[in-house]
């Protein structure tokens, strides 16, 4: 195989790799968190505009990890480097 | 297909580039300062007013009552830097239901030079409330050895609030232009609404960031802490 082929293939591979893993992790934290966030919800309503604040900012702070996982896939999918400099190669 | 409104060049001057992204940004702003001069055309503080600064008066108040409540301070100091936060990533966002536009926080470019505002406030603020002495003895809290957490924490929240808007309204605008050469006409509305919802729910929830690093670094979390221990 030669550089083109192997570095079309392991962008690819890895990039929905990438994404299938990175968002396991944060899809199931969040869903930790917003299953507490109910029941202390249900445990002091008053408090519930606090509590959902406090929800939004720790989905986006765990989200975050999800986030960066997609900007790399679509990194190596769109604005690979590498992709770049094989295809300047190869069109030279 | 564009990946982000920096790949459309507009003109160019030797090394300055005039790209979409700048010129949406403009367009956002000159709409911003065409509302709030509609609005605070004709103020007045009886019981009769117009819709617009009604409207008004309900978005400032409600700001004003987020940022008291997150950093237990008078907002007034913090409302010009917190409010246009808000206000700008949310009508940048939300605009995108326009038929051409592309939001400019869908650029790193613009979000990056966002969480730098944010980056830089935090200590002024800091200094202007505790005095430089004050503020920088934080970051030997509670032990010196804390201090290349601290620092190092300062900037990957930064670098986080930067990622996470651009990540977030990136993926909208990607989701729908790729539906719409895959499955035209009715999914690629479902995903616009919900890239709609999302651009609101993160220009809040970077005012909301933004507003808790300040809190953070002005120690008001401590002084309320004391406060409630006498």
């Amino acid at each position: 195989m030669d550089q083109l082929s192997i570095i079309g293939l392991a962008s690819i591979a890895i990039s929905g790799l990438t994404i299938a893993l990175g968002s396991i992790g944060p899809a199931i934290g969040e869903g930790i968190a917003l299953a507490r966030a109910l029941s202390s919800i249900a445990q002091q309503p008053d408090e519930a505009n606090t509590i959902t604040r406090t929800l939004f900012v720790g989905l986006a702070m765990v989200e975050s990890t999800a986030i960066y996982c997609f900007v790399v896939a679509i990194i190596l999918i769109f604005a690979n480097p590498f992709w770049n400099h094989v295809i300047t190669q190869a069109g030279g | 297909m564009n990946v982000s409104p920096d790949a459309v060049v507009l003109w160019r001057w030797g090394p300055v580039v005039l790209n979409a992204t700048i010129v949406y940004t403009w367009a956002v702003m000159a709409l911003l300062v065409l509302l709030a001069w509609l609005a605070t055309r004709r103020l007045t503080d009886g019981a009769q007013m117009s819709r617009w600064q009604n409207v008004l008066e309900t978005v400032v108040d409600t700001i004003r009552g987020q940022i008291r409540e997150i950093t237990h301070q008078q907002p007034d100091r913090y409302l010009p830097l917190l409010g246009t936060l808000f206000l700008f990533i949310s009508v940048a966002n939300f605009l995108a239901i326009v038929p051409g536009y592309q939001p400019p926080t869908g650029s790193i470019t613009t979000t990056a030079a966002l969480a730098l505002c944010v980056f830089f406030a935090v200590p002024i603020y800091g200094i202007l409330r505790r005095g430089a002495g004050g503020y920088f003895r934080r970051y030997l809290r509670p032990t010196p050895f804390m201090l290349p957490f601290h620092i190092i924490g300062e900037f990957s929240r930064t670098l986080a609030l930067a990622v996470r808007l651009f990540g977030n309204v990136m993926s909208g605008t990607l989701i729908v232009g790729i539906l719409i050469s895959v499955v035209p006409f009715f999914l690629p509305v479902v995903m616009q609404a919900l890239a709609l919802l999302i651009g609101q729910i993160q220009a809040y929830i970077f005012a909301v960031l933004a507003a808790v690093y300040i809190a953070s670094g002005t120690g008001a979390r401590e002084e309320k802490q004391v406060e409630s221990e006498r």
